[in-house]
């Protein structure tokens, strides 16, 4: 007898148990995509919560996926600490002149506090609430923070950060705890709006920024202490730095799924995760842009073929943002291949993975 | 020559500065510091280089590597000293965003090669083009972090195309690293994966011509 198929979050949920549910699991992290749905400008789109939500429910009208992605710019958060959000016409908005712009400023610096007050934050809760009245318990809403180690990069400047942390360990410290209870106080209010998951983007993390060394020296300590202060499930993004070298340290923080680079062999990646992680990648999202639909199916096909067995696994891009330029066409043929190679069980995947 | 690259790369991953300096103390009495700077450094930097493309070497390590070279190689040969090379004129910049990594990083590493050449910081493609001809550059060096600020390169050798400047562009950033198509699409002569293959890339695309 034919069984009815699986709500989105069930199916997310029987493959974080690494169990296969009735097919593949699909994030399509398109943001300033629902823009072009509405036919606003990316500013006038993330100016109001309803926009987004507007956005991402017609999104996933078309292209079937299976999660709403509440996620609405990455500089988002240094705008609370009061720095400024640079708009363009296509793509995502950028953060301006950091906040810290020498390191004595980060003994001054408060992290923002009354987090349900402060508009550009509000405006996401707000979102998650009326994504959560529209969709229930049906599909996973998925919420974003920085970590608090990676928060820094846009809070003083890539290379002064690097500076910091291997020449000022104790205004590192000083800074961590600041974004970590930044990064927990935004995650649990995101939760409480309904939010169903946090991803917690850590690109310094990753071993393409980050020695494996350091990274147990610091951001493996501050993801550790900030995910187990948060009220939710976590999935930790590369945002398409490599992590294989990780993977132990990354399973020992608490999160749930690890997003994965495109430069890593998904295979080798979801071999290293088996029961430990699930895996979240890693179709090339800047490659995209210039595919055919015959070319999004085999790379659809390769990589459920190489990760999808035995469940763990959920098909997505390996940044965490659909550029802006990535055609309809392109976002509709992934979508495609998904349902037609998706469906569990993989009978066409030769070989045991 | 290869033991002296070898250490001197390791003094550099584990940032430390005094052997680093006490080896190049040690050779550049024996030769001259521009040989110096093209045997061991330059080799030392193309290695870490190498060792990020495959994902063994962090890029905190190329940057805090890159950096103690420029300071150490301002010491034997300061900025303005007859022995720099700085043919071809070159610029480099950040184009339409505020992520200025790459760019500080190629600029260590070349001043640490021993070249001289202008930092534009960050510009929009009018400015760019407008000082490019001011300075007379001839080569071009743009780093990016975004996909849209790759695509505006386009537009700068279009510019520059039209106003009949003969200018080698050079590009490099995460975009291109993930599209290897991408650097030909926007009009560059050359891409870099690392910030490291710059000089070589340069060398290649002014025909060898440098020193």
């Amino acid at each position: 007898m034919n069984q009815p198929p699986m709500t989105s979050l069930q199916r997310v949920l029987t493959t974080l148990a690494h169990k296969e549910p009735d097919r593949i699991p699909f994030f399509l992290l398109v943001t300033m995509h629902g823009a072009k749905e509405l036919g606003l400008s990316i500013k006038q789109y993330f100016s109001k919560a309803e926009n987004v939500v507007e956005g991402q429910l017609r999104l996933r009208a078309k292209y079937r996926h299976d999660c709403l992605y509440n996620f609405f710019y990455a500089p988002l958060e240094v705008e609370a600490w009061g720095g400024e959000v640079i708009y363009c016409e296509d793509g995502p908005p950028n953060s301006g002149a950091p906040v810290i712009r020498n390191m004595d400023d980060i003994r001054k610096l408060a992290p923002p506090t009354r987090i349900e007050e402060i508009p550009c934050l509000s405006k996401v809760l707000n979102a998650a609430g009326m994504l959560k009245k529209q969709v229930g318990d049906d599909v996973p809403i998925i919420g974003v923070v920085m970590s608090p180690f990676s928060l820094p990069v846009m809070q003083m400047g890539f290379d002064r950060y690097i500076e910091l942390m291997y020449e000022r360990p104790d205004l590192f410290d000083h800074l961590m705890k600041m974004n970590e209870e930044f990064c927990v106080q935004w995650a649990n209010a995101q939760l409480q709006a309904g939010t169903t998951a946090i991803c917690y983007f850590d690109p310094v993390s990753s071993t393409t920024i980050s020695t494996q060394e350091m990274y147990r020296k610091t951001g493996f300590h501050v993801a550790r202490r900030t995910i187990a202060r948060i009220n939710g499930p976590t999935a930790t993004h590369m945002a398409s730095g490599r992590c294989l070298p990780i993977i132990g340290d990354l399973a020992e923080t608490g999160t749930a799924i690890i997003g994965v680079s495109a430069l890593e062999d998904l295979g080798t990646v979801k071999a290293a995760c088996r029961n430990k992680l699930s895996v979240l990648g890693n179709l090339n999202g800047i490659e995209m842009r210039r595919w055919s639909p015959e070319k999004a199916e085999e790379v659809v096909k390769n990589a459920i073929s190489q990760a999808g067995p035995g469940g763990g696994f959920i098909l997505s891009d390996n940044h965490g943002e659909i550029p802006w330029q990535v055609p309809d066409e392109v976002l509709t043929a992934i979508s495609q291949a998904v349902q037609e190679w998706g469906r569990y069980p993989l009978d066409w995947v030769k070989g045991d993975r | 020559m290869t033991d002296i690259v070898n250490d001197f790369m390791q003094a550099l991953l584990s940032l430390d500065r005094v052997s680093a300096r006490n080896m190049i103390a040690d050779q550049s009495h024996r030769n001259a510091p521009i040989a110096f700077i093209e045997e061991v450094v330059v080799a030392a930097l193309e290695r870490i280089g190498a060792g990020w493309q495959a994902g063994t070497v962090a890029l905190s390590q190329v940057y805090m590597g890159g950096r103690i070279c420029e300071e150490l190689v301002d010491e034997i040969l300061p900025p303005g000293d007859p022995e720099r090379k700085d043919q071809p004129r070159m610029a480099i910049c950040v184009l339409a965003d505020q992520h200025k990594l790459g760019k500080v990083m190629v600029y260590s590493l070349l001043r640490a090669s021993g070249y001289d050449l202008s930092d534009y910081g960050t510009v929009s493609v009018d400015d760019l083009v407008a000082r490019v001809q001011k300075d007379n550059i001839e080569v071009l060096l743009i780093s990016v972090l975004m996909l849209p600020s790759a695509l505006q390169i386009k537009k700068v050798r279009e510019k520059l195309t039209d106003m009949g400047l003969d200018v080698s562009i050079v590009v490099g950033g995460a975009p291109f690293r993930f599209d290897d198509q991408l650097w030909r699409e926007v009009g560059a002569d050359a891409m870099c994966r690392t910030a490291s293959e710059v000089a070589a890339v340069i060398r290649r695309v002014t025909g060898g011509g440098v020193a």
